[in-house]
């Protein structure tokens, strides 16, 4: 019998608007030592059926309809309150998505640590202090904490992210359960920390035979860890099987339709950059922050971006790829002249934009636009579809009120966007639909140079996909310039001409998109290119297997 | 008929026509809305409507509880009690919403250009709000008593400029955390200029804790009138206001209750019904909450 055995699990979600059929006849087993995947796009009860075990689903609304959940042949759906508790802590534990939000920034890692060991609801387990912090300890080593002795009294602010997501796998081991379920764990992390992350949990499964439950939208990251896979969609399974035949000979279409998005290969649209003349260019630019963080004293600054020159050519799309904290995006600002920068010049068109005052770089905002990540955050939500793309067609005068409902339906088409939705506020559309307004008002004004920074990080692989291609269709068509900002390799190598790898503030390399591919010449770019995830099960297993 | 449909759904509504529907559906607001609207027009129409003069003396009478000539009775000097609360309440609601508005205008578009600009700006703004904190509120009062001489147009500015203050710091630690989003970084990199952007971007996305504050505001400001009027600033008997005949009432408490308990009814139903109708408005200004 399998350590979990979930059967005919339904919840539905009792809202005003009616009920939402979450999870609809669900059905999975999972054995210790096994890794289930999970996959499926924001919206398909794939998180929803694995908080359903530990009781974490909010009730109401949700409402556990039918089905069961045999844990070790016990009911999860049947225990009380008490009983449940000593699941959570013993038996199952979570992984979550963002390790910057599910660590107390007020409490020291450790002591977050050798909590439940200290408080534990089992009177016979409760480990004194000393006991704990040993456990701990080792605990912290073996998922790969360097000196962890001293970094046992720190704070979360002191790690970086995949520390914290180290910090958080040793938080889910530590009362030793025999289940983890990982929600999206490498979701938030750069492409070397995910492989990193994966790597342990892997090793971490091997050595101490838990099951695991591994939740994710992106079937790349799968292919090396999963045993089996379960594709859902709109509540439902969709196919469930081992990975390679899921990988090889996937039968049905949604299951085709994700594997399909996943972003592979070079781009296919021919270069269409003008040599020798340049849109930007750029020379010895910096961008040097304060830096007021603790021993400090104010003096020092951080220096962000560090002396970079580069060229933009007519036409071209420039793919800017780097980890967290590389510069690359405050790179993007400062051309833009949305953050202020230290020394060096930026040139559009020949003006230095540095020398104009605010007021005299109006007209030149007009021809350079920004795409911003996150889709939620970039548009105000007070304002509808209509009026968001009609403010900068009316502000520089590119449309008068004659003609600009006829411009705006104009752009919305361009994007892709019902004309139906323009009198919809932003919190009514989906992260897809919300990246196609953004993109919208970017072109609104006509623009040559586009800078877009991660524009589809925050998105499902099968929008992602969708949003590129619109991308690539709208440079095509409106003769533009890119400079396209993100830490997803195989996403930078699917729409870039040419590419740049930057890391502290510096350009490391840069060239041909499929002659750095082919040949990268730093240590720091062959990391990165080594560590993206293939989607392909028994390439990344070999990968993997390699080192 | 579909096509009509989706004509009506594409010229939809602005934010304000938005909010109005929205509102229309709320009937706690609405009520709120009406008895406001009915206090008002009561108030506008006093001096023809009234069953007696504030002034109107009789002394034999003295202090008489509720009857049929003098429905909510009348006080120790024999005046109309329904009387005084309608004059009253001209006096209350004047000074509660033009002072509100005035502190509002004031603390809105000061706190947005502090928190918006920030640096040297945000800090040199903010020390004048420190300062005008720190100033003893009774000498305030006195040294514009000294200066102006009693009038009621001081009234507005004394209570202007002490409510202000408190709208600007909330107003800037709200703009304070919008300047940093992505969609006002979207604005800059439009061009917009700064004014646009705060307009535009800024202040409608402040509405929700401006609106709750202020109908918070307007009976803290009516109270504060009847204590400058204790002090001899603002309106002196026999005219009245609701915050002076309370003030008089409480004195009078265990002899005559209805000369407290009348013009509390009167202040306590103006204060329901702005915390209904506040409470209608940040919902319905906001578009997160559904049109249903």
């Amino acid at each position: 019998m399998a350590l979990l055995e979930v059967d005919g699990l339904k919840i539905y979600f009792h809202t005003r608007n009616g009920v939402v059929k979450a999870v609809d006849d669900v059905s999975f087993s999972v054995d210790a030592g096994e890794t289930l995947a999970i996959v499926g796009e924001s919206g398909s009860g794939k998180s929803v059926t694995c908080y359903s075990l530990l009781d974490l689903l909010p009730k109401p609304p949700a409402v556990i309809e039918a089905g069961t959940a045999l844990f070790d042949g016990e009911d999860l759906f049947a225990c009380d309150s008490v009983r449940m508790r000593q699941i959570r802590g013993n038996d199952i534990a979570v992984i979550f998505q963002d390790p910057m939000t599910s660590l107390n920034p007020f409490i020291s890692i450790g002591e977050q640590l050798i909590e439940p060991l200290i408080y534990h609801p089992d009177k016979m387990r409760i480990k004194d202090r000393k006991t704990a912090r040993k456990l701990a300890i080792e605990l912290l080593d073996e998922v790969g904490i360097i000196e962890p002795e001293a970094r046992f009294d720190c704070y979360p602010h002191e790690f970086s992210g995949g520390m914290r997501q180290r910090v958080m796998i040793a938080m889910a081991l530590i009362n030793k359960p025999r289940l983890l379920i990982c929600d999206e764990p490498t979701t938030a992390l750069d492409v070397t920390i995910q492989a990193q992350i994966l790597e342990l949990i892997k090793k971490l499964q091997k050595t101490r035979d838990v099951a695991v439950i591994f939740i994710s939208h992106d079937l790349g990251v799968l292919a090396g860890i999963a045993d089996k896979v379960m594709v859902m969609c709109d509540g439902t399974i969709r196919e469930a099987g081992g990975t390679e035949r899921i990988f090889y000979n996937s039968e049905d279409e949604y299951t085709k339709k994700l594997l399909a998005a996943i972003p592979e290969g070079a781009k296919l649209l021919p270069n269409r950059a003008e040599q020798d003349k340049p849109l930007v260019t750029v020379r010895n630019l910096k961008t040097y922050f304060e830096d007021y963080s603790k021993g400090s004293n104010g003096k020092q600054s951080i220096k962000a971006v560090d002396g970079v020159s580069l060229d933009l050519q007519r036409g071209e799309i420039l793919g800017l790829v780097g980890e967290s904290g590389s510069g690359k995006s405050t790179l993007g600002r400062s051309i833009l002249q949305l953050a202020p920068t230290t020394s060096g010049s930026v040139t559009f068109d020949g003006t230095v934009l540095g020398d104009l005052k605010p007021k005299q770089l109006v007209p030149w905002r007009r021809r350079m636009q920004m795409i911003f990540q996150d889709p939620y955050a970039s548009l105000n939500p007070r304002m509808t579809v209509y009026e968001t793309l009609a403010e900068p067609l009316l502000y520089h005068g590119l449309a008068d009120s004659n003609n600009i409902d006829q411009q705006v339906r104009q752009l919305m088409d361009d994007v892709g966007l019902a004309h139906s939705q323009m009198r919809k506020y932003p919190h009514e559309f989906s992260g897809g639909q919300r990246q196609r307004i953004a993109i919208g008002r970017a072109i609104a004004t006509k623009p040559e140079l586009i800078i877009a920074d991660e524009p589809v990080s925050a998105l499902d692989v099968t929008i992602q996909a969708q949003i590129l291609d619109l991308i690539l269709e709208l440079v095509e068509r409106h003769n533009l310039t890119m400079l396209f900002i993100s830490h997803d390799l195989s996403v930078v190598r699917y729409i870039s001409d040419r590419v740049m790898v930057m890391n502290k503030g510096l350009i490391v390399e840069s060239g041909e998109t499929e002659a750095l591919w082919a040949d990268p010449q730093q240590e720091y770019t062959q990391q990165l290119l080594k560590a993206i995830p293939l989607a392909d099960p028994k390439r990344e297993r070999l990968r993997i297997a390699n080192g | 008929m579909a096509i009509k449909e989706l004509q009506s759904e594409e010229q939809g509504t602005s934010l304000w026509q938005d909010a109005w529907i929205k509102l229309c559906k709320n009937y706690l607001a609405l009520f709120g809305l009406a008895v406001l609207g009915l206090l008002c027009v009561v108030s506008l129409l006093t001096p023809w409507i009234a069953p007696y003069g504030y002034e109107e003396q009789n002394l034999i009478l003295g202090a008489t509880s509720p009857s049929v000539e003098h429905w909510l009775g009348t006080d120790i000097f024999g005046r109309d009690m329904l009387t005084r609360i309608m004059y009253g309440g001209r006096v209350s609601l004047t000074v509660g919403f033009i002072a509100t508005a005035v502190a509002l205008l004031i603390g809105v578009v000061w706190g947005a250009v502090a928190g918006f600009v920030g640096g040297r700006t945000d800090a040199v703004m903010m020390r004048i709000v420190d300062i005008m904190y720190a100033l003893p509120f009774m000498i305030f009062i006195v040294l514009l008593m000294v200066v102006f001489g009693r009038n009621i147009l001081l009234l507005f500015l004394a209570i202007g400029a002490v409510e202000w203050l408190t709208m600007a710091r909330i107003v800037r630690s709200q703009v304070m955390a919008l300047r940093k989003q992505e969609f006002v970084e979207a604005a800059h990199s439009l061009g917009l200029s700064q004014w646009t952007i705060i307009r535009r971007h800024i202040i409608p996305n402040t509405l929700g804790p401006v609106i709750v504050y202020t109908t918070l505001t307007i009976p803290s400001v009516m109270l504060l009138e009847a204590f400058l009027s204790f002090l001899g600033l603002g309106i002196q008997p026999p005219q009245s206001s609701w915050g002076l005949l309370i003030n008089y009432g409480v004195e009078t408490m265990e002899e005559y209750p209805w000369l407290l308990i009348f013009p509390g009814i009167a202040l306590s139903l103006t204060l329901f019904a702005l915390n209904f109708l506040g409470d209608g408005l940040r919902d319905a200004l906001d578009p997160r909450t559904s049109k249903d």
